[in-house]
């Protein structure tokens, strides 16, 4: 468990065309892998030339997602998330 | 989110982790102008026009109000529609000849492909 990289989300809400999940931002998941590159959808829903970006697969525990409200908190939930959206991040406490 | 500014982004259409009843399991068939509509956005996806971020884009401009009394490919065709033209593949004004042509065939055409 130890080698996991931990990333927290970016917990901007800025207007426009965004594809990173809104209960995800400010919350700390780790990298299942590293996908693409991919071109940037926030420039290619403005019909602009897309900066290719990697892609990460994160992986959160449904504790960290939804707190106390959580049912299952060990399950995880994975979501793929722009590398821009993601920074450097020490492990969320146990639940 | 707790420090959301008056000019917050979080929109309507990013709904996860809301209010949400049952799912309904229901299936149903796509009428013809909904396959075509489909087919539409593959074709301009494929020559290059826009791509589905374009797509998404527009339906999320569109807001909530088209979300509640729109169907799906009411909005598709809304949206596709609008890339088009931001794309320049045709002009408002052509749309508008086109829509007047097709009007002009009265209702009952193409009722016995419609199926």
């Amino acid at each position: 468990m130890t080698d996991r990289q931990y990333m927290r989300v970016r917990a901007d809400m800025p207007p426009g065309h965004v594809r990173t999940p809104g209960y995800l931002r400010g919350k700390i998941g780790w990298v299942e892998r590293t996908l693409g590159p991919f071109p940037n959808p926030e420039q290619l829903a403005y019909g602009l030339n897309a900066q290719a970006l990697p892609l990460m697969r994160v992986r959160f525990s449904m504790a960290e997602v939804w707190g106390d409200a959580s049912e299952t908190p060990t399950d995880t939930i994975d979501a793929e998330i722009y590398s821009h959206w993601l920074e450097p991040a020490e492990a969320p406490h146990a639940p | 989110m707790t420090n959301d500014p008056p000019f917050a982004g979080h929109r309507w259409h990013d709904m996860g982790g809301g209010a949400a009843g049952p799912v309904p399991s229901e299936q149903h068939d796509f009428s013809l102008w909904e396959k075509r509509v489909d087919a539409l956005m593959i074709i301009a996806s494929s020559k290059g026009h826009f791509t589905v971020d374009g797509l998404r884009r527009v339906l999320e401009d569109m807001g909530e109000d088209a979300f509640e009394t729109m169907t799906y490919y009411e909005r598709w065709i809304a949206s596709v529609n609008q890339n088009l033209i931001e794309a320049g593949v045709y002009t408002t004004a052509e749309l508008a000849q086109r829509m007047t042509q097709v009007a002009a065939r009265g209702t009952t055409y193409g009722e016995a492909a419609s199926d």
